[in-house]
């Protein structure tokens, strides 16, 4: 794998703004996105020759609205798991000649259109015992880290709180409030143990990110950020219960993450930020442990003291995440670490980002690390 | 029985039998006839060694508590009336984990409690087997 490390940047990111937009569609949104990340690049763009859709309904109606022909497609399914592996596709599609430039568009309508993501919307052989949501399948995993490791919700409670806090930084960002542990504490519970404040947004937007080679790159606008690493290990085996697993996905994630620092040459100490799929507060502490960044069962101590806000050990989320920028399902996680390595966030910035690791700890377990060129 | 209004199994030829089962009050799971491995949700084959020969055999209905949450919302109108409602994850002792209510409170809930099935008839076509704690 050490032969990809490096050969594949990402050369354009754009984003719509977020939240409810009922006169418009994911053909409409991810329109918007792509023009922004053309722009952003400097690609004209019937460049474009590789297409990679998400939670959009086809890819041919999107060829046809943006007015490209690609060389080189690919449809993923609307699941929040979906960047990470649509990522590494692309990296994989360019590194083998398919495509020079690749364009990824994912887009969400969920707000203005209501989604609600339980009950008829996703049904299931446990639907008659009332255990829905991916929400519950969280609370159930972290009812049991909870019991086994003593973690406690006061705990939990810093990974919303430090995302609150990057997101009031973040002009994009839709929940800018200030939140306390307090807060998060008195917080009415949904299902619990988990609370209202360990749920993601849902909202409408769309991103889009161009890749190419790293040597076409350096033709472009923006300065390369290169795909360095990658990893990934599924866990189909136990997946009866969407989103659950019984074992926090853990050596699925610390197989990902050996492959992705192997790959990159870079140990944990070299990561100056995580970009980690938060689809729930306890997925957080989850990949923290699979990855390495604490021994298993210690992330709710690992956490404590503000260690994922910014100026602390391991600044994560520095958009907000999808807990308080944008449910873009990981898409505008990836988006965040190009543009942290590009140095421009402004007040979020990490200092000197050199390297920056996103994770999405799910029955598809990937990781990616970025580094600036 | 049109007065209950909370979603029932959404049947098919594989996963019929475990509803059968449950309506004759017995919990059954998939078991496979080569290798013996037990699981649910059943499966075509296998999902230990692919074999098609694969039959449904009772369990003991005892297990013990892997998980469990307390429903505040009710995603289906049906379950407003229960709120809040307790879910449970159990290991049966024949290895299967399920997921199925709670019932009897989660006083003494913890991890690796005994549970044992008990089981509620709901339409006159339907039982749902649900879990208890099992009073020590």
């Amino acid at each position: 794998m050490q032969a990809l490390s490096n050969k594949v940047a990402v050369v354009g990111v754009g984003n719509t703004a977020y939240g409810s937009f009922p006169d418009t569609d994911e053909y409409g949104l991810a329109a918007q996105a792509f023009r922004s990340a053309i722009a952003d690049c400097g690609l004209p763009k019937n460049e474009v020759d590789g297409l990679v859709v998400c939670r959009i309904p086809y890819y041919a109606r999107m060829g046809e609205v943006l007015g490209i022909d690609p060389r080189w497609t690919l449809t993923m399914p609307p699941h929040g798991r979906m960047s990470g592996m649509g990522i590494i596709e692309a990296t994989l599609a360019l590194a083998t000649g398919q495509a020079k430039y690749v364009a990824l568009l994912y887009a969400n309508i969920g707000r203005s259109r209501r989604v609600s993501y339980g009950g008829d919307e996703v049904p299931s052989v446990w639907d008659p015992f009332g255990f829905t949501s991916p929400g519950a399948a969280h609370a159930m995993m972290f009812r049991r880290h909870m019991e086994l490791y003593g973690t406690t919700t006061r705990q939990l409670a810093e990974v919303p709180v430090a995302f609150r806090y990057h997101a009031g930084l973040n002009p994009g960002a839709m929940m800018k409030q200030p939140m306390t542990i307090d807060d998060h504490e008195a917080a009415k519970p949904i299902v619990a143990p988990l609370r209202l404040l360990d749920y993601c947004l849902i909202n409408d937007g769309a991103v889009c990110m161009i890749l190419t080679s790293a040597e076409r790159a350096k033709d472009l606008r923006q300065p390369p950020v290169l795909v360095s690493g990658f990893g990934g290990k599924d866990a189909f085996t136990r997946s009866a219960i969407s989103n659950f697993d019984i074992g926090f996905w853990h050596d699925e994630v610390a197989e990902a993450g050996r492959g992705a620092r192997e790959m990159a040459g870079v140990l944990h100490a070299d990561v100056d930020a995580l970009m980690c799929y938060d689809n729930f507060s306890p997925t957080v502490l989850f990949s923290l442990e699979g990855l390495g960044f604490c021994p298993r069962g210690e992330a709710g101590r690992y956490v404590e003291g503000g260690t994922l806000r910014l100026g602390g050990a391991l600044p994560t989320n520095t958009d907000g995440g999808h807990l308080s920028n944008s449910y873009m399902q990981g898409w505008a996680l990836n988006v965040e670490a190009v543009h942290q390595l590009r140095g421009g966030c402004g007040e979020r910035q990490v200092p000197n980002a050199k390297v920056i690791q996103y994770v999405q700890a799910t029955p598809c377990s990937r990781t990616i690390i970025y580094t600036r060129s | 029985m049109s007065t209950y209004t909370k979603p029932l199994p959404k049947t098919d030829p594989l996963v019929q039998p475990f509803w059968d089962h449950a309506h004759a009050g017995r919990l059954a799971v998939q078991a496979c006839d080569d290798c013996g491995d037990h699981h649910f949700p059943p499966s075509p084959v296998c999902p230990k060694c692919n074999s098609d020969q694969q039959s449904w055999q009772p369990v003991s209905g005892r297990g013990t508590l892997e998980s469990w949450v307390s429903f505040h919302r009710a995603y289906w109108p049906g379950f407003q009336e229960d709120l809040p409602y307790d879910a449970c994850l159990v290991r049966l002792a024949e290895g299967p984990l399920l997921v199925s209510r709670l019932v009897g409170g989660a006083d003494g809930a913890r991890l690796g409690a005994a549970v044992e099935v008990v089981f509620d008839r709901v339409t006159d076509a339907v039982t749902l087997p649900k879990w208890k704690l099992t009073k020590a």
